[in-house]
């Protein structure tokens, strides 16, 4: 039963996976929550395992959310779920249309699209902001936990720092404030 | 047939080595693949390549993935797509799993407990430069101004479910964009780019 319910939800996922790995995470999150799988904190974490391993971020926090759910299994049907949509629409599109990236329509749909996308990794940003304590109420705690995210954005924008080293000192710097 | 599954095995082995340079972003393999499948392999032409990614773009799931699968294809067919995409995922895979087996182990250690606490405004960081990176060729009028500020306020407020959202922008457009055609507006739809860069760096 779980390993059918993993199979839908990263089959759908997968289906609606546009505009890269961040936007799709309020999607995963929806159903993690639901499912009671995991709760939202929980899940920031498992974006943190994900970001630190290459391959695309969405695939690899379906590969954790399965592995923590159904073991080792649940992780080989997560990653497959995650990815059949794809292959299966690559494989008719490139039978069918040679150049679907010219069609009107779908540039008409991708019009809307990317918005939206923005909004769901503002969202993405805004609800694990919230369940990880870092905004909603203020104290010496909360203002740390800012600190360390202006530094983060800062590294990484300025810095051009890669992910997964922002997460190993944020990590070290988790150590050794709040051990 | 000898010869075919000789392909195919080739074409897995490649996409095998590949596969953890997608570090950091799907587009991150662009160069990669140009030395492997057009300089060393022939598989490809220098002007497929563009082919290849941008319809890795427009359809659904991650770029890293599609274009493995994509090329896969246009190499060997259905089944060079099928050897392509399992040889892109295995490696990625095992590496995701085995940090992942690490962090369920040691996850209610305090020093690790404490070491999330540190990660989760990092991530939060990371999610909101992703955004910030894709808003330049996103929000491109008010219209799409409009639909980003009432995305949000959808989801975080009336919490719609952000499949129904990404379902309904997508119809919402194709309408959208064809009335105001009928009304002799014209939308720039044409997304302004260096496609390429489009999620640049979104760790897709």
């Amino acid at each position: 039963m779980t390993l059918w319910l993993l199979f839908k939800t990263f089959f759908l996922t997968g289906l609606l996976s546009f505009g890269g790995g961040y936007a799709i995470i309020p999607v995963i999150e929806a159903e993690v929550v639901k499912y009671g799988w995991m709760s939202t904190r929980q899940f920031t974490d498992i974006i943190a395992v994900a970001s630190m391993s290459p391959g695309p971020i969405a695939t690899n926090s379906a590969i954790v959310v399965g592995y923590e759910t159904a073991g080792i299994v649940g992780a080989v049907v997560s990653a497959v779920a995650m990815v059949l949509p794809s292959l299966a629409i690559i494989l008719i599109v490139a039978a069918f249309f040679s150049k679907v990236n010219d069609n009107r329509t779908v540039k008409s749909a991708f019009y809307m699209l990317r918005p939206i996308v923005v909004g769901l990794i503002a969202y993405a940003a805004i609800k694990f902001a919230l369940s990880s304590h870092m905004i909603g109420s203020l104290s010496i705690h909360s203002i740390s936990l800012i600190i360390i995210f202006f530094i983060s954005l800062i590294a990484l924008a300025k810095l051009k720092a890669h992910p997964a080293s922002i997460i190993l000192f944020a990590g070290l710097a988790g150590i050794a404030l709040y051990s | 047939m000898k010869k075919e599954w000789k392909l195919l095995l080739d074409i897995f082995i490649t996409f095998f080595k590949i596969a953890p340079v997608t570090f950091g972003g799907g587009y991150a393999m662009i160069p990669v693949i140009e030395r492997e499948i057009v300089t060393k392999k022939q598989w490809l032409e220098e002007k497929d390549v563009t082919d290849v990614f941008a319809l890795a773009g427009s359809v659904p799931g991650a770029v890293a993935i599609n274009s493995a699968t994509f090329t896969g294809y246009r190499v060997a067919g259905v089944r060079g797509a099928f050897a392509a995409t399992i040889g892109v995922m295995i490696p990625t895979f095992l590496i995701v799993l085995l940090l992942g087996i690490f962090y369920i182990a040691f996850k209610d250690n305090p020093k690790v407990d404490a070491a999330f606490e540190g990660i989760r405004p990092a991530v939060v960081a990371m999610i909101t430069f992703a955004a910030y990176k894709i808003k330049g060729s996103a929000l491109i009028d008010k219209t799409t101004i409009v639909a980003f500020i009432l995305s949000v306020f959808l989801l975080l407020f009336l919490q719609v479910h952000p499949m129904l959202l990404i379902i309904g922008s997508a119809f919402l457009g194709i309408i959208l964009v064809n009335i105001r055609a009928k009304l002799g507006k014209e939308t720039s739809i044409d997304a302004r780019e260096n496609q390429l860069d489009y999620f640049m760096g979104a760790n897709i």
